[in-house]
């Protein structure tokens, strides 16, 4: 197994409070990480820890076999793209949110790119004129996904992004991240869903209170002899 | 005016202490703290001045325009105490505007480079940058609050903390003119400036009045806008690292 990005000895703290307590493991290259745990666990932080949004307070990020401090913030952000749990939108329209991650680096996305973006997340090309607002969540989150993409994405975080979506959205969604995953995309998704982490995901990392309690193979949250793994699932970890 | 006369004109202070009262608004205390404020004030700096005016000295001037910005800087930092060296920020912001606006007056003759000109234009030019100041950083503030998630999907993207923080740095800024700009449009319709009503009301030309009045108007357009942007465009940096990551405790929201 070859690690897209892996942690060594990762802590975080901030104004005083521990947010991530010394955590080391890794998300393989490749594959679908599924990242479960209770509220306040800190998975967003592990996610922005990759993204280098957060830096942490001790310890060592590898990012393909090379310290993530030593990249350029800007080019690393452009290789390991993040869509956030509310899908924010810039104001305008459909394109120019695409447009976005382009515009940033003083390009312009075609049109013809923005409607293969658009078809590549299952969403319809009329929308590209649309306000990016009028969205439906489910439509959000999906150009929210197109948007990130439209970077050179190596690993994709995915921050509880059909939290609050309708099933058939939530199965489109899912049916996306796997096309991605087969494109070669590395990815890590926080979900509350413990039936989606099994659906989707190869790998799972479970966190509780800044605490990497158990990693490895998504089976681990059936098989793990863990008692704090069997508590998650019987839903009593608080 | 007398002092005499003077005294009767209290009766405008009696009116909202009054209404304060009988309304419940417990303002009494503060319009009374302000009347008082105010007149002590008002007739030192009116001491002040004569004693400055007779003396022709250009010390002096220096000297007055200096606690003028250092006054307008401590009363303008408390709303930006988020960002970091916003004393010396402040300071100068109204700096720079003291000497564009100085330098245009004196340096094009428009007026004599006299304490009689020089304080009372310093005075309007820094008192109306101080006000847009504290308007601009109690924007700029809410803005990023209420944005702060654009600011890091932008960030996130591989924007830069200037791309980042751009749409609430210009909102901000816009939002802090334009009291300036609407009034200007206003301006004799519906409401007759202070210095030009006080020029006419001493026995002064209304059109050298109005004159001067206008001289005025366009310096506030500069020292409206001059302060809001370099203000935005020094501050903004300050609230991320080098990482170019936004520093959690300077966005009240995380």
């Amino acid at each position: 197994m070859t690690a897209a990005i892996t942690f060594h000895n990762i802590s975080v703290t901030m104004q005083d409070t521990q947010i991530i307590n010394t955590i080391s493991g890794q998300f393989p290259k490749g594959q679908i990480t599924t990242l479960v745990g209770p509220s306040g666990a800190g998975k967003t932080t592990i996610l922005k820890l990759c993204n280098a949004l957060l830096s942490p307070t001790d310890g060592t990020i590898f990012y393909n076999d090379q310290e993530l401090k030593t990249y350029n913030p800007l080019t690393l952000r452009r290789c390991v793209g993040m869509a956030l749990q509310d899908a924010p939108m810039i104001k305008g329209s459909v394109y120019d949110n695409l447009n976005l991650p382009r515009q940033l680096q003083g390009e312009t996305l075609s049109k013809d790119e923005a409607i293969q973006a658009l078809q590549q997340v299952g969403l319809d090309a009329k929308n590209i004129h649309k306000k990016a607002h009028d969205l439906s969540g489910g439509q959000r989150q999906k150009l929210s996904i197109a948007r990130t993409l439209i970077n050179p994405t190596d690993v994709l975080l995915l921050d509880e992004i059909t939290s609050a979506l309708d099933p058939h959205s939530v199965t489109e969604i899912e049916q996306l991240i796997v096309t991605m995953k087969q494109r070669g995309v590395t990815i890590i998704w926080i979900t509350h869903n413990l039936e989606q982490a099994r659906r989707i995901g190869d790998y799972m990392w479970l966190m509780h209170r800044g605490q990497l309690i158990e990693s490895g193979s998504i089976h681990l949250l059936e098989t793990s002899q863990n008692e704090r793994v069997q508590q998650f699932m019987r839903g009593e970890l608080l | 005016m007398t002092f005499t006369t003077l005294a009767i004109t209290l009766a405008f202070v009696c009116i909202p202490l009054v209404l304060s009262k009988a309304l419940n608004l417990q303002l009494g205390k503060d319009v009374i703290i302000a009347t008082i404020r105010a007149i002590v004030q008002l007739l030192a700096i009116g001491y002040v001045l004569q004693l400055i005016f007779d003396q022709q000295n250009v010390v002096f001037s220096f000297l007055m325009v200096a606690i003028m910005i250092a006054v307008a800087t401590l009363n303008a930092r408390k709303k930006g105490a988020q960002i970091n060296g916003i004393t010396w920020k402040l300071a100068l912001s109204l700096c720079v505007i003291e000497a564009i606006v100085m330098s245009v007056l004196v340096g094009f003759h428009i007026v004599p480079a006299t304490a009689q000109y020089i304080i009372p234009l310093s005075g309007m030019a820094i008192g109306n940058s101080m006000v847009m100041s504290i308007l601009f950083l109690n924007r700029f503030t809410a803005e990023i609050e209420a944005h702060e998630q654009e600011v890091e999907l932008i960030l996130s993207l591989g924007g830069t903390p200037k791309q980042a923080i751009h749409r609430q740095l210009i909102t901000s800024i816009k939002a802090s003119m334009l009291p300036t700009i609407e009034s200007q449009k206003t301006i004799g319709l519906v409401q007759l400036p202070g210095m030009m009503s006080g020029q006419i009301i001493a026995g002064a030309d209304p059109v050298q009045a109005v004159m001067f009045q206008l001289l005025v108007q366009f310096m506030l357009l500069t020292t409206a806008s001059v302060s809001s942007v370099l203000l935005g465009f020094l501050s903004y940096r300050t609230l991320f690292n080098q990482k170019l990551q936004i520093i959690p405790e300077k966005f009240t929201g995380q």
